[in-house]
Protein backbone atom coordinates (compact mmCIF):
# COMPACT_ATOMS: atom_id res chain seq x y z
CA UNK A 1 0.00 0.00 0.00
CA UNK A 2 3.12 2.17 0.36
CA UNK A 3 4.84 1.49 -2.43
CA UNK A 4 5.92 3.66 -5.43
CA UNK A 5 1.99 3.38 -7.11
CA UNK A 6 0.40 5.42 -4.25
CA UNK A 7 3.12 7.83 -4.25
CA UNK A 8 2.50 8.27 -8.20
CA UNK A 9 -1.31 8.34 -7.56
CA UNK A 10 -0.88 11.31 -4.97
CA UNK A 11 1.20 13.14 -7.03
CA UNK A 12 -0.71 12.70 -10.62
CA UNK A 13 -4.24 13.46 -8.24
CA UNK A 14 -2.37 17.30 -6.75
CA UNK A 15 -0.63 18.19 -10.27
CA UNK A 16 -4.67 17.79 -12.32
CA UNK A 17 -6.01 19.19 -8.87
CA UNK A 18 -4.32 22.42 -9.06
CA UNK A 19 -4.29 22.40 -12.59
CA UNK A 20 -8.63 22.03 -13.06
CA UNK A 21 -8.68 25.15 -9.73
CA UNK A 22 -6.53 27.17 -12.59
CA UNK A 23 -8.69 26.19 -15.08
CA UNK A 24 -11.75 26.76 -12.81
CA UNK A 25 -10.19 30.48 -12.26
CA UNK A 26 -9.90 31.07 -15.79
CA UNK A 27 -13.95 30.22 -15.98
CA UNK A 28 -13.03 27.15 -18.40
CA UNK A 29 -15.78 24.07 -18.96
CA UNK A 30 -14.08 20.62 -19.11
CA UNK A 31 -12.48 19.95 -22.15
CA UNK A 32 -11.97 16.83 -23.71
CA UNK A 33 -8.33 16.94 -22.46
CA UNK A 34 -9.71 17.27 -18.61
CA UNK A 35 -12.23 15.03 -18.77
CA UNK A 36 -10.07 12.15 -20.04
CA UNK A 37 -7.01 12.92 -17.84
CA UNK A 38 -9.38 12.18 -15.10
CA UNK A 39 -10.40 9.06 -16.65
CA UNK A 40 -6.71 8.07 -16.78
CA UNK A 41 -6.25 8.96 -13.11
CA UNK A 42 -9.48 6.84 -12.43
CA UNK A 43 -7.09 3.74 -14.13
CA UNK A 44 -4.33 4.54 -12.04
CA UNK A 45 -6.81 4.35 -8.59
CA UNK A 46 -8.15 1.06 -10.21
CA UNK A 47 -5.06 -0.33 -10.27
CA UNK A 48 -3.86 0.61 -6.59
CA UNK A 49 -6.98 -0.66 -5.89
CA UNK A 50 -6.53 -3.84 -7.71
CA UNK A 51 -3.09 -4.41 -6.43
CA UNK A 52 -5.02 -3.55 -2.47
CA UNK A 53 -6.88 -6.18 -3.07
CA UNK A 54 -4.43 -9.02 -4.15
CA UNK A 55 -2.72 -8.10 -0.91
CA UNK A 56 -5.99 -8.55 1.10
CA UNK A 57 -5.63 -11.72 0.16
CA UNK A 58 -2.01 -13.12 0.36
CA UNK A 59 -0.23 -10.54 2.06
CA UNK A 60 -0.69 -9.26 5.92
CA UNK A 61 -4.42 -8.27 6.36
CA UNK A 62 -5.27 -4.99 8.33
CA UNK A 63 -6.71 -5.28 11.83
CA UNK A 64 -9.16 -3.08 10.62
CA UNK A 65 -10.24 -5.00 7.34
CA UNK A 66 -14.03 -3.64 6.93
CA UNK A 67 -13.00 -0.16 7.13
CA UNK A 68 -10.25 -0.93 4.38
CA UNK A 69 -12.89 -2.52 2.20
CA UNK A 70 -15.18 0.43 2.70
CA UNK A 71 -12.24 3.28 1.43
CA UNK A 72 -11.37 1.01 -1.03
CA UNK A 73 -14.62 0.77 -2.67
CA UNK A 74 -15.08 4.35 -1.88
CA UNK A 75 -11.91 5.19 -3.40
CA UNK A 76 -12.32 3.28 -7.18
CA UNK A 77 -15.76 4.66 -7.41
CA UNK A 78 -15.16 8.06 -6.77
CA UNK A 79 -12.92 9.88 -10.13
CA UNK A 80 -15.91 8.05 -12.20
CA UNK A 81 -18.72 9.83 -10.22
CA UNK A 82 -16.43 13.10 -10.65
CA UNK A 83 -16.56 12.40 -14.34
CA UNK A 84 -20.24 11.94 -14.47
CA UNK A 85 -21.10 15.14 -12.51
CA UNK A 86 -18.18 16.99 -14.41
CA UNK A 87 -20.04 16.01 -17.88
CA UNK A 88 -23.46 16.99 -16.51
CA UNK A 89 -22.15 20.73 -15.50
CA UNK A 90 -20.60 21.87 -18.65
CA UNK A 91 -19.44 25.37 -17.18
CA UNK A 92 -16.48 26.01 -15.43
CA UNK A 93 -18.13 24.36 -11.77
CA UNK A 94 -17.69 21.26 -13.76
CA UNK A 95 -13.86 21.93 -13.92
CA UNK A 96 -14.34 22.61 -10.35
CA UNK A 97 -16.04 19.35 -9.52
CA UNK A 98 -13.18 17.68 -11.34
CA UNK A 99 -10.94 19.87 -8.78
CA UNK A 100 -12.65 18.96 -5.59
CA UNK A 101 -11.87 15.29 -6.67
CA UNK A 102 -8.93 15.29 -7.42
CA UNK A 103 -7.88 16.91 -4.23
CA UNK A 104 -9.99 14.65 -1.77
CA UNK A 105 -8.72 11.53 -4.21
CA UNK A 106 -5.09 11.70 -2.25
CA UNK A 107 -6.52 11.93 1.19
CA UNK A 108 -8.29 8.65 0.39
CA UNK A 109 -4.98 7.28 -0.73
CA UNK A 110 -3.09 8.36 2.23
CA UNK A 111 -6.33 7.22 4.95
CA UNK A 112 -5.60 3.66 2.66
CA UNK A 113 -2.54 4.13 3.67
CA UNK A 114 -2.59 4.64 7.20
CA UNK A 115 -5.18 1.99 7.89
CA UNK A 116 -3.35 -0.59 6.17
CA UNK A 117 0.10 -0.04 8.57
CA UNK A 118 -2.25 -1.28 11.63
CA UNK A 119 -1.94 -4.89 11.03
CA UNK A 120 -2.94 -7.00 13.79
CA UNK A 121 -3.79 -10.84 14.18
CA UNK B 1 -8.07 36.75 -35.70
CA UNK B 2 -6.56 33.72 -33.20
CA UNK B 3 -9.05 30.77 -32.56
CA UNK B 4 -10.00 32.12 -28.59
CA UNK B 5 -11.56 29.02 -26.98
CA UNK B 6 -14.88 29.99 -26.17
CA UNK B 7 -15.95 30.72 -22.22
CA UNK B 8 -18.18 28.45 -20.48
CA UNK B 9 -22.05 29.81 -20.63
CA UNK B 10 -23.05 31.55 -18.29
CA UNK B 11 -25.88 29.90 -15.91
CA UNK B 12 -29.80 31.35 -16.53
CA UNK B 13 -30.87 33.01 -13.30
CA UNK B 14 -33.93 30.13 -12.87
CA UNK B 15 -31.82 26.93 -13.55
CA UNK B 16 -32.13 24.16 -10.89
CA UNK B 17 -29.97 24.64 -7.25
CA UNK B 18 -28.45 21.49 -8.11
CA UNK B 19 -26.42 22.87 -11.17
CA UNK B 20 -23.33 25.14 -11.34
CA UNK B 21 -21.80 25.82 -8.34
CA UNK B 22 -24.89 24.15 -6.99
CA UNK B 23 -23.59 20.90 -8.55
CA UNK B 24 -20.31 20.90 -6.80
CA UNK B 25 -22.11 21.55 -3.51
CA UNK B 26 -24.19 18.55 -4.26
CA UNK B 27 -20.55 16.30 -4.84
CA UNK B 28 -19.05 17.92 -1.65
CA UNK B 29 -22.02 16.74 0.39
CA UNK B 30 -22.65 13.57 -0.95
CA UNK B 31 -18.55 13.26 0.14
CA UNK B 32 -19.86 14.17 3.78
CA UNK B 33 -22.87 12.16 4.10
CA UNK B 34 -21.00 9.24 3.00
CA UNK B 35 -17.97 10.02 5.46
CA UNK B 36 -20.15 10.30 8.28
CA UNK B 37 -22.81 7.45 7.92
CA UNK B 38 -19.98 5.03 6.95
CA UNK B 39 -17.85 6.57 10.03
CA UNK B 40 -20.94 6.09 12.81
CA UNK B 41 -22.02 2.85 11.23
CA UNK B 42 -18.44 1.62 11.80
CA UNK B 43 -18.52 3.30 15.22
CA UNK B 44 -22.20 2.05 16.25
CA UNK B 45 -21.29 -1.73 15.09
CA UNK B 46 -18.11 -2.65 16.80
CA UNK B 47 -17.65 -0.32 19.84
CA UNK B 48 -21.01 1.58 20.34
CA UNK B 49 -20.79 1.88 24.09
CA UNK B 50 -17.40 3.25 24.38
CA UNK B 51 -18.91 6.97 23.59
CA UNK B 52 -22.67 6.37 22.53
CA UNK B 53 -23.07 10.18 22.28
CA UNK B 54 -20.99 10.81 20.17
CA UNK B 55 -21.48 8.15 17.71
CA UNK B 56 -25.30 8.87 17.88
CA UNK B 57 -24.13 12.23 16.75
CA UNK B 58 -21.77 10.80 14.07
CA UNK B 59 -24.97 9.24 12.45
CA UNK B 60 -27.17 12.15 13.45
CA UNK B 61 -24.53 14.61 11.32
CA UNK B 62 -24.74 11.66 8.36
CA UNK B 63 -28.59 11.59 8.03
CA UNK B 64 -28.26 15.83 7.82
CA UNK B 65 -25.29 15.29 5.10
CA UNK B 66 -27.55 13.65 3.46
CA UNK B 67 -30.57 15.02 3.41
CA UNK B 68 -28.82 18.43 2.27
CA UNK B 69 -27.33 15.79 -0.57
CA UNK B 70 -30.87 15.11 -1.37
CA UNK B 71 -32.53 17.99 -1.49
CA UNK B 72 -30.01 19.92 -3.65
CA UNK B 73 -30.42 17.22 -6.12
CA UNK B 74 -34.43 17.26 -5.67
CA UNK B 75 -34.28 20.75 -6.40
CA UNK B 76 -38.00 23.00 -6.63
CA UNK B 77 -40.08 24.18 -3.88
CA UNK B 78 -39.30 20.92 -1.73
CA UNK B 79 -35.79 20.24 -2.47
CA UNK B 80 -35.12 24.04 -1.40
CA UNK B 81 -36.87 23.50 1.95
CA UNK B 82 -35.46 20.17 2.53
CA UNK B 83 -31.25 21.92 2.19
CA UNK B 84 -32.73 24.99 3.49
CA UNK B 85 -33.60 23.05 7.04
CA UNK B 86 -30.47 20.76 6.83
CA UNK B 87 -27.80 23.53 6.11
CA UNK B 88 -29.53 25.36 8.81
CA UNK B 89 -29.33 22.51 11.69
CA UNK B 90 -25.82 21.67 9.92
CA UNK B 91 -24.64 25.04 10.89
CA UNK B 92 -26.30 24.76 14.24
CA UNK B 93 -24.95 21.45 14.95
CA UNK B 94 -21.17 22.49 14.40
CA UNK B 95 -21.06 25.39 16.35
CA UNK B 96 -23.04 23.57 19.06
CA UNK B 97 -20.73 20.42 18.52
CA UNK B 98 -17.79 22.18 18.30
CA UNK B 99 -17.75 24.79 21.14
CA UNK B 100 -18.89 21.60 23.04
CA UNK B 101 -16.37 19.36 22.21
CA UNK B 102 -13.70 21.84 23.36
CA UNK B 103 -15.62 23.06 26.60
CA UNK B 104 -16.43 19.12 28.03
CA UNK B 105 -13.94 17.09 26.05
CA UNK B 106 -14.62 13.97 28.26
CA UNK B 107 -18.43 13.96 27.03
CA UNK B 108 -16.95 13.40 23.54
CA UNK B 109 -13.76 11.11 23.93
CA UNK B 110 -14.16 10.37 20.42
CA UNK B 111 -14.33 12.40 17.19
CA UNK B 112 -17.64 13.20 15.25
CA UNK B 113 -17.55 15.71 12.02
CA UNK B 114 -18.44 18.11 13.63
CA UNK B 115 -15.70 17.78 16.79
CA UNK B 116 -13.34 20.79 17.36
CA UNK B 117 -15.45 22.87 14.58
CA UNK B 118 -14.50 20.39 11.84
CA UNK B 119 -10.74 20.14 12.47
CA UNK B 120 -10.13 16.49 11.77
CA UNK B 121 -12.42 17.53 7.85
CA UNK B 122 -9.98 20.66 7.67
CA UNK B 123 -12.64 22.94 8.92
CA UNK B 124 -14.74 22.00 5.73
CA UNK B 125 -17.73 21.54 7.93
CA UNK B 126 -17.49 24.49 9.34
CA UNK B 127 -17.30 26.63 6.10
CA UNK B 128 -19.40 24.58 4.16
CA UNK B 129 -23.38 25.36 5.49
CA UNK B 130 -22.27 29.12 5.20
CA UNK B 131 -21.75 28.62 1.28
CA UNK B 132 -24.73 26.36 1.55
CA UNK B 133 -26.80 28.50 2.89
CA UNK B 134 -25.22 31.61 0.80
CA UNK B 135 -26.19 29.59 -2.16
CA UNK B 136 -29.95 28.85 -1.01
CA UNK B 137 -30.37 32.91 -0.18
CA UNK B 138 -28.61 33.98 -3.86
CA UNK B 139 -30.62 31.44 -6.02
CA UNK B 140 -34.40 32.21 -4.02
CA UNK B 141 -37.65 31.97 -6.15
CA UNK B 142 -37.29 36.47 -5.17
CA UNK B 143 -33.47 37.01 -6.25
CA UNK B 144 -34.02 40.50 -7.81
CA UNK B 145 -33.25 40.20 -11.29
Amino acid sequence: MNGPLSTATIVVALVLGVWYLVRTAMNRAPSNTDLWSMLALSALVAILVVVAVVGLFTGDRPADWTTFVGYLITTVAFAPVAVYLARLEPTRWGTLILGVASLVLPVLVLRLQQIAEVTGG
Amino acid sequence: MADQPTPAPTRPRDAAIGSGLGRVLLLVYGIFALSASARALVQISTHFSEAPLAYLLSAFAGLVYLAATIGLAVGGVRGRMIALVSCTIELIGVLIVGALSIADAVAFPDDTVWSRFGSGYGYVPLILPFIGLWWLWRNRPSYPR
